[in-house]
């Protein structure tokens, strides 16, 4: 499966509280990152939980948070290791709302 | 198993699971004693001193660590293939303007080759909670004071990947040689909680 996403594009973390295991933590869900790399691709963790006979495989992404989006405070970033399937591009409209911010 | 628990309420519900486990025939004692000794056999943090010594004393090393770490590692006779898969290690290097510290929020991932156990803070609430929110006062209670203007990452290795830091090289120390220079490195200087 080739990654969707480049190195600097921004994603925003799927929102949603899943019924079994997941790796998307809660602090990020939601959340606006930018994707810092590709790191190569495994078995989705949610459907190895779940006993899924043959898992997908999807790319996995190093996707880095500002502090301030977080948390609102702080000028550290935060990088979280995402399946392609938590992640979807962030609308335009949204990434020039926040330049303007 | 080990005796080394340091949770008794804990070491007696892994008990209870791997007596479930063998009881299902899923597992065996001999089949979970061998992949525990596996695991852990050489897992200490002189591995993960050893990859820091060796980055400062030869440039090109460097380089590839921090390119593709598992490509470099054999280099010094390590590997990340110690458990079930080889598991991926990106190495993350400070410098006079950026500090890394490592966690993992959801569980306690960790790259137990190269460090050995994790030590039993890293796996508390307070430490996972709290150094993704303020690591900067985290840091400061652990009696690493950083200047305001270092930028600060917090790497949470919430999937497939393992992180290890690159402490900066102490001053005073051109011309010591990778055994002494890997007897400066503390296994916190390697998860971020230390300068070195």
């Amino acid at each position: 499966m080739p990654a969707e996403f480049r190195a600097g594009e921004r994603v925003r973390v799927r929102a949603g509280d899943p019924a079994g295991h997941t790796r998307a933590p809660r602090y990020v869900r939601g959340q606006v990152g930018r994707i810092v790399e590709c790191q190569g691709s495994w078995e989705l963790a949610d459907e190895v939980a779940a006993g899924v006979a043959a898992p997908r495989v999807e790319p996995v992404y190093t996707v880095a948070f500002a502090a301030g989006d977080l948390w609102g405070e702080g000028g550290h970033e935060v990088t979280v290791d995402l399946w392609e399937s938590y992640i979807e591009r962030a609308e335009r409209a949204e990434r020039a709302g926040e330049d303007g911010s | 198993m080990s005796g080394a628990h340091t949770s008794v309420p804990v070491a007696a519900r892994v008990r209870r699971l791997e007596e479930r486990l063998i009881g299902a025939g899923v597992v065996t004692q001999e089949q979970l004693d061998a992949s525990l000794a596996a695991m852990l056999q050489g897992a200490s943090p002189v591995n993960g001193a050893r990859i820091a010594a060796r980055a400062w004393s030869d440039e090109g090393f460097r380089q590839r660590l921090l390119a593709d770490a598992n490509a470099a590692l054999p280099e010094v006779g390590l590997s990340m293939a110690g458990g079930i898969q080889e598991q991926r290690l990106k190495v993350v290097e400070n410098t006079a303007t950026t500090h890394h510290v490592l966690v993992c929020t959801l569980c306690s991932c960790y790259p137990v080759g190269l460090l050995g156990p994790s030590p039993s803070w890293y796996k508390s609430e307070a430490y996972r909670s709290r150094v993704v929110r303020e690591p900067r006062a985290v840091l400061a209670e652990f009696g690493l004071e950083l200047p305001d203007d270092t930028a600060i990452t917090v790497w949470d290795s919430s999937a497939e990947s393992r992180y290890m830091v690159l402490p900066r090289r102490p001053g005073g120390t051109a011309g010591w040689s990778e055994a002494e220079l890997a007897a400066l490195v503390t296994r916190e200087g390697l998860i971020g909680t230390a300068a070195v």
